[in-house]
């Protein structure tokens, strides 16, 4: 059966429902607005997807194998903590290690990606090996971590960081925030990894029918825990990035950002109920998130009642995704 | 009284894409088994869906002793007196018998807003009408813990409960033993004396000899005709299902068993009542088949074998060296390939392609630098097993779940072929697979068996059993009860008696 151009035009329509009224909503907003449409505007929603971009990368792996991840915004707040302490002047009067020079930057990334990723590899262990809920087991996880990380930080806020670091959000190359390159790195490597190595159809197929899979031959449970290991470490690179553009943290820094991620990826098109999503979902829905939200400040919406407009937001878009899936009848 | 308790007439329904049902009718006399035969995709089950209002047509009428009746749901057609036993059973199994059995009309006593479920009256009747379809167990059981054929029994009971004047039989027997297929019978018959009218859909020729008085068939979503069964010989039906004249169902076996290639000694399950005690060899180039009641515990036994389920003791060779299977992947490693019963379960991914559906168990194989998956090499592959499979499809991008059941098992064939195991264990390898296409994945077995394959097939039909298998093991209740080798031996009965040696 053909489908007539009506159709096809209404299916284009429910499918890109959510993308085509954000375009409507930035067109409007532009032209209502003086300085929407400015290259210093552009960068800087560039700038606030970055971490945003890193983390719901992260958190879409968990999502297609039809998990999720509630330790996300703690990790970003440990990540964060862990690049601050590390990173501060030596002149600054309120230094955590008062004696310990700063360390490389890079250095200091890796070591959160790492510190992050161990804690990540344990709620891997007990979702895989001991069958816990991903929502019950990174439940826990965000509750050890918070904790963790108050005791180590004594809940104090972190700043006066060296140069170096606040550069990775400020410097440019080739005009370009160091932050924005990191965020296009990790997406080419998630990328990389969803679409041309093994670990990334393991991901898929267990989305897909955790069943199947085993017996498939599928390691299920090394894929499962290298899923949530992997995601910690972006977590923990989040919280780096957060850090350097914020020039400090507290162990509060990413608070919440676990949710928005979720949502972003479901926006973009991640099925909560496993084996579907893309890279492009990831940047669709953070897009589509961050725009939304600059969009309603320039406007003039009072800021709590963005929060209504997010939600209406996620209710419309998801209603719309899973009719893709639904059997029609 | 009209001729007919129900007619379906210039039924029409499309899909994006396929045109499932083009101008059907269908008239069931009353107090008749009616059966309705057709290949897989034939639209048996879209035309049943339809009339219970789970689709929406697109065009037809539907007329109930005379009168033109609506039907919007499922709740509607429960009102005209029409009820469905599905194909695959929707029940509640955390809940008991007779929560299932009044589920969503649950009986309730009290009054205005302080209605409270009545759970003695629940409980009684839940008896009363298990008893009036013979089967008598405990209402307050959960359901989780009877057999598929005892849940179906409480299905038939949910739809005799609801004074149903149709009663629809979506593939009933496909999963049970001879027993209870027997007790599905016997249950018909009385529902028939009573004046219930039912449609029986089934591919199971025997079945449909003996029980239907009218037959439909289909092809294609179109309405080929209806006959008296007695006036139609099985060739005849089949001829009419396929539109061509099928001259032998079961290819020439000429397999040439040569060496043991898989020995297993005296494998235990982990579970008392499962497979015990159970040795058998395995030769090259031959296909062994497994018979057995259901509930044998085949299925567990090479489950076990498989490293799928628990083993507790035994011992299983392949090529004369002990090899430990603690999970698939130890399997894989040791050569067996194993294609579950259960495809929509274990099988497939649903909403994966056929590439990765096929892919996903030989990335290990096609790797640049060790990590990187060399997506052409794999596309060659799965091409090339398209179309030695004759796997119809548009292309390899396109979703398992948008194919038909035979070309989904085709696929589910060439993810193990592309792996390349010295033996590969098929579970039901045609459940649920309309005869054009069993017939092809016969001659794949065979063609196997010829490169020096060996195959371990389980099977629930005995046709199949006795036309394919070179040798056939029979189990019972979880042990090994006989094992026939001579072509001369292979009889139905001699089966039979194995497989009910408790």
């Amino acid at each position: 059966m053909e489908k007539t151009n009506q159709q096809k035009i209404k299916d284009f329509l429910i499918n890109n429902g959510v993308i085509i009224v954000m375009f409507v909503l930035v067109i409007y907003t532009g032209f209502t607005s003086d300085n929407f449409f400015t290259g210093n505007n552009l960068m800087n929603i560039l700038m606030n997807m970055s971490p945003r971009l890193v983390i719901a990368l992260g958190i879409a792996g968990c999502v297609i194998t039809a998990g999720c991840d509630l330790s996300a915004g703690r990790m970003i707040g440990l990540g964060a903590c862990i690049s601050g302490v590390l990173l501060q002047r030596m002149d600054y009067s309120g230094k955590f290690f008062p004696d310990m020079e700063p360390l490389n930057v890079v250095l200091v990334a890796l070591i959160a990606m790492l510190i992050c990723a161990a804690f990540g590899t344990v709620t891997g262990f007990f979702i895989a090996y001991l069958s816990v809920p991903p929502f019950i087991a990174t439940l826990a996880m965000m509750e050890i971590v918070y904790g963790l990380g108050l005791i180590f930080t004594n809940a104090t806020p972190l700043g006066g960081y060296i140069k170096e670091y606040t550069n990775v959000a400020n410097g440019k190359f080739l005009g370009i925030n160091y932050l924005i390159w990191i965020a296009i790195l990790v997406a080419a490597i998630t990328w990389f990894i969803f679409n041309m190595t093994r670990h990334g159809k393991y991901m898929y197929a267990i989305g897909g029918n955790p069943q199947a899979a085993e017996v498939a031959g599928v390691p299920v449970k090394k894929t499962l825990i290298l899923i949530y290991m992997k995601a910690a470490a972006m977590y923990g690179l989040a919280g780096f990035m957060l850090g350097a553009k914020a020039g400090g943290a507290s162990v509060q820094t990413g608070y919440g950002y676990e949710m928005e991620a979720i949502a972003a990826c479901t926006i973009g098109g991640v099925s909560v109920t496993g084996g579907r999503g893309k890279v492009s979902s990831a940047i669709v829905g953070v897009a589509v998130f961050e725009l939304l939200k600059v969009a309603l400040q320039y406007l003039g919406m009072n800021a709590n009642a963005q929060y209504i407009a997010i939600g209406i937001v996620i209710f419309v878009a998801i209603s719309l995704d899973i009719r893709k899936y639904i059997a029609k009848k | 009284m009209a001729e007919y308790k129900l007619e379906l007439k210039g039924i029409c329904k499309s899909f994006p894409g396929v045109k499932a049902l083009d101008n059907v009718q269908l008239s069931l006399r009353p107090g008749t088994v009616h059966a309705l035969m057709g290949e897989n995709g034939a639209g048996k089950s879209t035309l049943m869906k339809c009339l219970f209002g789970i689709y929406k047509m697109d065009a037809g009428e539907i007329y109930l002793d005379g009168q033109k009746i609506e039907v919007g749901n499922p709740d509607e057609a429960m009102k005209h007196g029409i009820a469905m036993v599905h194909q695959e059973l929707q029940p509640v199994p955390a809940r008991s018998v007779a929560e299932n059995l009044y589920l969503g009309r649950f009986p309730t006593k009290g009054f205005g807003p302080f209605q409270v479920i009545d759970h003695k009256k629940m409980y009684e009747e839940t008896e009363k009408w298990l008893k009036e379809v013979r089967m008598e167990f405990d209402p307050k059981a959960q359901l989780g813990t009877l057999s598929i054929g005892q849940m179906q029994s409480v299905e038939i009971a949910k739809a005799v409960s609801q004074q149903a004047k149709v009663v629809i039989f979506d593939e009933p027997t496909s999963s049970l033993s001879d027993n209870e297929v027997e007790a599905l019978f016997r249950i018909m018959n009385e529902l028939r004396d009573k004046g219930v009218t039912m449609v029986y859909i089934s591919h199971k020729m025997d079945e449909i000899k003996r029980i239907a008085d009218d037959i439909t068939v289909m092809r294609d979503g179109t309405y080929v005709g209806t006959w008296p069964a007695d006036e139609l010989t099985t060739d005849q039906i089949i001829a009419k299902m396929v539109g061509r004249e099928l001259t032998n169902v079961y290819p020439e076996k000429e397999n040439a068993p040569g060496e043991v290639i898989m020995e297993v000694k005296n494998l235990c399950s982990i579970h008392e009542k499962s497979f015990q005690n159970v040795s058998f060899k395995l030769r090259r180039g031959e296909i062994l088949g497994f018979g057995g009641l259901v509930g044998a515990q085949r299925t567990e036994l090479m489950e076990g074998i498989f490293g799928i389920r628990g083993v507790a003791s035994g011992e299983i060779h392949v090529h004369g060296k002990k090899v430990n299977i603690k999970h698939p992947i130890d399997a894989m490693n040791a050569g067996i390939g194993m294609i579950t019963e259960d495809r929509r379960g274990n099988g497939i991914f649903g909403c994966l392609s056929i590439k990765d559906n096929v892919g996903v168990s030989v990335y290990n194989k096609y790797l640049n630098a060790g990590f990187v998956l060399d997506h052409k090499k794999i596309n060659g592959v799965v091409d090339d097993n398209i179309q030695k499979l004759r796997i119809k499809t548009p292309s390899m991008k396109e979703h398992i779940s948008n194919l038909s059941g035979g070309n989904q098992q085709k696929v589910i064939i060439s993810r193990w072929l592309a792996n390349d195991p010295d033996v590969l264990i098929m579970d039901e390898p045609t459940r649920g697979i309309d005869v054009g296409a069993k017939h092809e994945i016969y001659e794949i077995m065979n063609s196997l068996a010829k490169q020096g394959k060996a195959i371990i097939m389980i099977s629930s039909e005995m046709s199949e059993l006795l036309g394919m298998a070179d040798r056939i093991c029979v189990m019972c209740n979880g042990k090994l009860t006989g094992e026939i080798d001579q072509p001369e031996d292979m009889t139905q009965a001699k089966v039979m008696s194995y497989a009910t040696k408790f």
